[in-house]
């Protein structure tokens, strides 16, 4: 539903900087995954696409108009941890969007409207495998469980781009393989354009269809930060590839 | 032999141990109460149990001759409602202001410093202005306690809204939410807790307010009561009247906590 250019993009702290002169172009319904050493920009990058960063030189387009320099509706997140309400319900977490959506002064949905949210939500909850924990609230479901109500979250307000931020580095290596399924169906059913930055290298072959490297371009052994990175490696991954169909799997 | 640290008592030697100092302070009075009434029998300072305990018969149970009022109650009546409607005062601008000053920067820009220096002047100092401008009357010995009590809820209430990751602000955002809406389904609900530990923390100060206030100008009171018997060295009265005020205190710490724990029972689970 949305494609995103960066062009000639630049961001400096100070003196130091962090990545120079970035160009990207990012076609409507691919996922992208980064992968890059620590401190190579890659979460910059991302903050930036969410609009709580701004870029010192260089724009971002999103279907070749400016980005809104604010988090707004049309692009999601999930962080690694901290991003559900610890005071609402997990069916609550999820109706939140719908509230924010439907009701502007009231930010709560009434009635009719309010029953075609919790249908919906109960929908997502059942596709991430959580409806046994509707009523429970976030403390009380396990981090692997945290994480995939997260995403329906997101989910739930049909953004046009989802950031991943390392979703899954705080799990269980056992459990990411469930999670790698889930957020593919996801991709799939839901057609997003997909940035996730990961740390494992395996998980960014496997599930993304195109895999962007950061790092240093150029390096200056007096001088460290004298350089940003940039993309070294822009590999698309076919056997991902946009538009091929294999069907919709759903978690048990 | 195991480590001190690592020795706990049990259920049953728990509480025997948290009452033993209560029992030996008492043990102690009772003791010295009986010395200085042997040596001298109209001694006023330790009053024996008896006096003590026709003095409560007197203030609790029998009407005053001449207001026929139940003075206990109708002071504690008194000042229980002018803690009730100073916390509660307290509270909603604590509660309005720090919310404000935690969300929205330009608020806190401009009003954070304000808040600051308010919470630093001394409340007592500036009573007599409060009985100048306000009079004698309930006003101002209720504006005393909120000006002593606000201050420290709004910027507590302030400090722990910047305490909320930013994370949760930030996916509300991109969930769709406005500011309003942010700050009514995400800040709000998870300060409500926030602000009963809060109102815990102040009731102390709060007391020490209204005891001031009502020992300078009231007609009626738990303050004002041991006050005005103290020109009698009446020990058998303030000693009961001390006791009531700290078991009132420490009922109504108590109310809160269950109230939170009741109310909202996800900050139990974490």
């Amino acid at each position: 539903m949305a494609s995103v250019t960066v062009k000639r993009l630049w961001k400096e702290y100070g003196s130091t900087v962090v990545l120079e002169n970035l160009n990207i172009h990012v076609k409507d319904h691919e996922f992208v995954t980064i992968v890059g050493a620590s401190g190579c920009g890659k979460t910059t990058f991302l903050r930036m696409l969410l609009g709580i960063e701004a870029p010192t030189k260089g724009e971002i387009l999103i279907d070749d108009r400016p980005l809104l320099a604010e988090p707004g509706p049309d692009r999601g997140i999930v962080f690694q941890r901290y991003s559900l309400f610890p005071h609402l319900s997990a069916l609550d977490n999820l109706l939140l969007a719908a509230d924010f959506a439907g009701a502007p002064f009231a930010a709560r949905l009434f009635g009719k409207r309010k029953r075609a949210a919790i249908d919906k939500a109960e929908h997502l909850l059942n596709t991430v495998g959580l409806s046994g924990a509707r009523d429970k609230y976030p403390s009380q479901l396990s981090g692997g469980m945290q994480q995939r109500l997260s995403i329906a979250q997101s989910v739930m307000r049909e953004p046009k781009i989802l950031l991943l931020d390392e979703p899954f580095g705080a799990l269980d290596p056992g459990l990411t393989a469930d999670m790698h399924t889930l957020i593919r169906a996801l991709w799939r059913e839901h057609r997003m354009t997909i940035f996730m930055i990961t740390h494992d290298l395996k998980e960014s072959f496997e599930l993304g269809s195109r895999l962007l490297v950061f790092d240093k371009l150029r390096h200056d052994p007096q001088a460290p930060e004298a350089y940003g990175a940039g993309v070294t490696y822009d590999i698309p991954l076919a056997h991902n590839k946009v538009g091929k169909d294999q069907g919709v799997p759903t978690l048990a | 032999m195991r480590r001190v640290i690592n020795r706990h008592p049990g259920s049953g030697s728990r509480i025997a141990l948290g009452l033993l100092p209560f029992v030996m302070l008492a043990a102690l009075y009772l003791f010295s109460s009986n010395l200085r009434l042997a040596e001298n029998p109209n001694d006023k300072l330790l009053p024996s149990l008896n006096s003590l305990g026709a003095a409560i018969h007197q203030m609790a149970f029998k009407e005053d001759q001449r207001s026929g009022d139940v003075l206990l109650w109708l002071d504690t009546a008194a000042s229980l409602q002018r803690l009730g409607i100073a916390l509660s005062l307290s509270a909603a601008l604590g509660l309005v202001f720090g919310i404000a000053l935690g969300v929205v920067p330009y608020v806190r820009a401009t009003l954070s410093s304000l808040v600051a220096a308010l919470a630093m002047i001394p409340p007592l100092a500036i009573l007599p202005i409060l009985f100048i401008i306000l009079g004698l009357g309930e006003t101002a010995k209720i504006a005393l306690i909120v000006i002593g009590v606000a201050p420290c809820i709004t910027r507590d209430i302030a400090l722990r809204v910047a305490e909320l990751p930013s994370e949760q602000l930030i996916k509300a955002q991109t969930l769709g939410a406005s500011t309003w809406q942010l700050v009514l389904r995400v800040v709000l609900p998870q300060m409500w807790p926030r602000l009963i530990d809060s109102l815990r923390l102040t009731l102390g100060s709060a007391w020490l307010f209204l005891i001031a206030a009502e020992a300078i100008a009231s007609t009626e009171g738990l303050g004002y009561r041991i006050f005005l018997v103290r020109r009698y060295l009446a020990m058998d009265i303030i000693l009961p009247y001390v006791v009531w005020i700290t078991l009132l205190a420490f009922a109504t710490d108590w109310l809160l906590r269950q109230l939170r724990a009741r109310v909202f029972p996800w900050t139990e689970t974490r």
